[in-house]
């Protein structure tokens, strides 16, 4: 190989190169732009009538009542759990009844907002993109389309309007069946004192770090609902396309839940 | 123009996505009243003059005038309103899959109209009946029907509100001989019903035989273009080449 050659080769691979990633640069704009034309649209779409409350029950239902359960499983072992690494943690300090605080504060701002968003982030988030995907492609999207009827403002509102009502009161369930959990395991099997351990949580936790997990946990399932919906808008090409969304949704959902969080929490706490 | 005579006209209608012209300086107008058949092979941009008759696409050069109006000149509510002037049965039905057959009936009802619930309950058997399903699919879901039933169901929605026009993409492909009679026969005796009120029909297809059977009119899309658009009759004698071609397939 000539020299000219090789730096012809180097040349064509380098151009191929930026070649992909010029496509994926582009690609992530291009995808960014129908986000927010998305997000402009749904805004628009949710004050404008008719208001279908059937359809917001529904969304309701489903998405608070169907995720009670499996929130109360999570959160009775992420605070049982928490509640004994912190005992390990603060063993032979003499800290033991500090165990309730710690546990409710945390729970408060941090763990029921962040894991209440990632579960329903992988159930309903997923359920979202499932439902609307399918509907996209047996064009019953379509169909409502045609019908004279807004699909963001019908299938999307809704879901989105649920979701922001129903994650905070997850989140809020979160914080008391966590604190339960820990309270067993505090009380009942570390023999920690009923009595201080009760006290001392109202001595440090404030009503600003729970507000402070309210406001996550609303933020978080205003996101949630609405990355969840718009990949399902976009999916494209049969079944396999609908799975494609559905993992999209729960994948962006998860992340932009603990990216957001980062921000958030650094946010109220200037404020706050 | 007398939208009278003609239900909509498409003049120098050209449509391009990017780089790709689909239809090119079309000139076509669909009579009123009667069943007229969009015939072309696939990906000849029929789907795309489909979608410019409900205004969900515009041209990018020329006008698609509908029932007398020129869409690209309506507003978005506007034009949502003009929307329900027309009924689409879809090549899968479209039915809305958590919902019975009642409800995806009564859907457009409830969504536009104020009739109370006994009103609806006796428009829903009346629709049921003229399309000819049976009362004991009442309450089941889409996916405990059969494709011919639910394309029955699909056109009762798609009646619901009384159309003016009538749009059938694509309605018997993929479907056994015995199905496609049945809709065939339903599209013919559905134009008839509503003879009086002067309904127009508007078919995509790529299915030969049945467009003889039922069009008035038949058009043939090529290259973006109509290159013939006759009455069904003189359509069988067309010489032009691409349409021997089409018929002798
Ligand atoms: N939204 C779109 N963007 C880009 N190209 C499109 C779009 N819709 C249709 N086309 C192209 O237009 C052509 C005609 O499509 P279509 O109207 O669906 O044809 P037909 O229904 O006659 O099979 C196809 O080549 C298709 O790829
Ligand atoms: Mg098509």
């Amino acid at each position: 190989m000539t020299m000219s050659d090789k730096t012809r080769t180097l040349k064509s691979v380098t151009e191929k190169n930026l070649g992909i990633l010029g496509h994926n640069v582009l690609n992530t704009i291009n995808g960014l732009g129908k986000f927010t034309n998305y997000l402009t649209s749904v805004c628009y779409w949710a004050f404008k009538p008719p208001y279908r409350w059937h359809l917001f029950t529904q969304q309701m239902y489903f998405i608070a009542n169907k995720s009670l359960f499996i929130i109360c499983l999570v959160s009775v072992f992420s605070g049982a759990v928490f509640a004994y690494q912190t005992y390990l943690g603060f063993q032979g300090l003499g800290f033991d009844s500090f165990i309730g605080p710690v546990v409710a504060i945390s729970l408060a701002k941090e763990l029921a907002p962040v894991l209440s968003g990632l579960v329903i982030a992988g159930r309903c988030g997923a359920a979202m993109a499932a439902n609307i995907g399918t509907m996209k492609v047996t064009e019953q999207v379509d169909a409502l389309e045609v019908m004279g009827i807004n699909s963001h403002q019908y299938l999307a509102v809704p879901r989105i309007a649920a979701a922001i009502i129903s994650m905070p009161i997850l989140s809020s369930i979160f914080l008391l069946v966590g604190n339960v959990g820990s309270w067993l395991i505090g009380v009942k099997v570390l023999r920690i004192d009923e009595m201080t351990y009760l006290q001392k949580i109202p001595e440090f936790m404030g009503m600003d770090d729970i507000f402070e997990g309210l406001i996550k946990a609303t933020v978080f399932g205003f996101l949630i609902a609405v990355i969840g919906t718009f990949h399902g808008f976009e999916v494209k090409g049969g079944a396999e396309g609908v799975g494609r969304g559905t993992n999209l949704a729960v994948v962006w959902g998860m992340v932009i839940v603990l990216i957001v969080d980062f921000f958030l929490t650094s946010f109220l706490a200037v404020i706050l | 123009m007398s939208h009278d005579e003609f239900a909509m006209e498409f003049i120098d209608m050209t449509k391009t996505f990017g780089e790709h012209t689909v239809l090119n300086h079309l000139n076509f107008k669909i009579h009123r009243g009667k069943i007229t058949t969009i015939l072309g092979f696939s990906g000849a941009g029929k789907s795309t003059l489909l979608k410019h008759i409900l205004g969900l696409l515009f041209p990018t050069h020329g006008k698609a005038i509908v029932l007398g109006e020129d869409l690209s000149h309506l507003r978005e509510l506007e034009l949502r309103e003009f929307r329900k002037k027309f009924g689409m049965l879809f090549q899968y039905a479209a039915l809305f899959d958590s919902m019975t057959t009642f409800e995806n009936i009564a859907f457009p009802l409830r969504e536009f109209t104020k009739m109370s619930e006994a009103e609806i309950k006796q428009k829903v058997e009346d629709l049921m009946e003229s399309v000819g399903l049976a009362e004991h699919a009442t309450y089941r879901l889409p996916s405990e029907l059969s494709g011919g039933m639910r394309k029955r169901v699909g056109l009762a929605r798609a009646l619901a509100l009384e159309p003016e026009i009538m749009l059938y993409d694509e309605p018997t492909t993929g479907l056994d001989p015995i199905t496609t009679k049945m809709v065939n026969d339903l599209i013919k005796s559905t134009s008839e019903r509503n003879k009086a009120k002067k309904m127009t029909s508007v078919i995509i297809s790529h299915d030969i035989d049945a467009t003889l059977k039922i069009s008035d009119y038949v058009a043939f899309l090529e290259k973006g273009q109509v290159v013939e658009h006759l009455p069904t009759e003189e359509f069988r004698k067309s010489q032009n080449p691409i349409i021997r071609r089409f018929l002798e397939l």
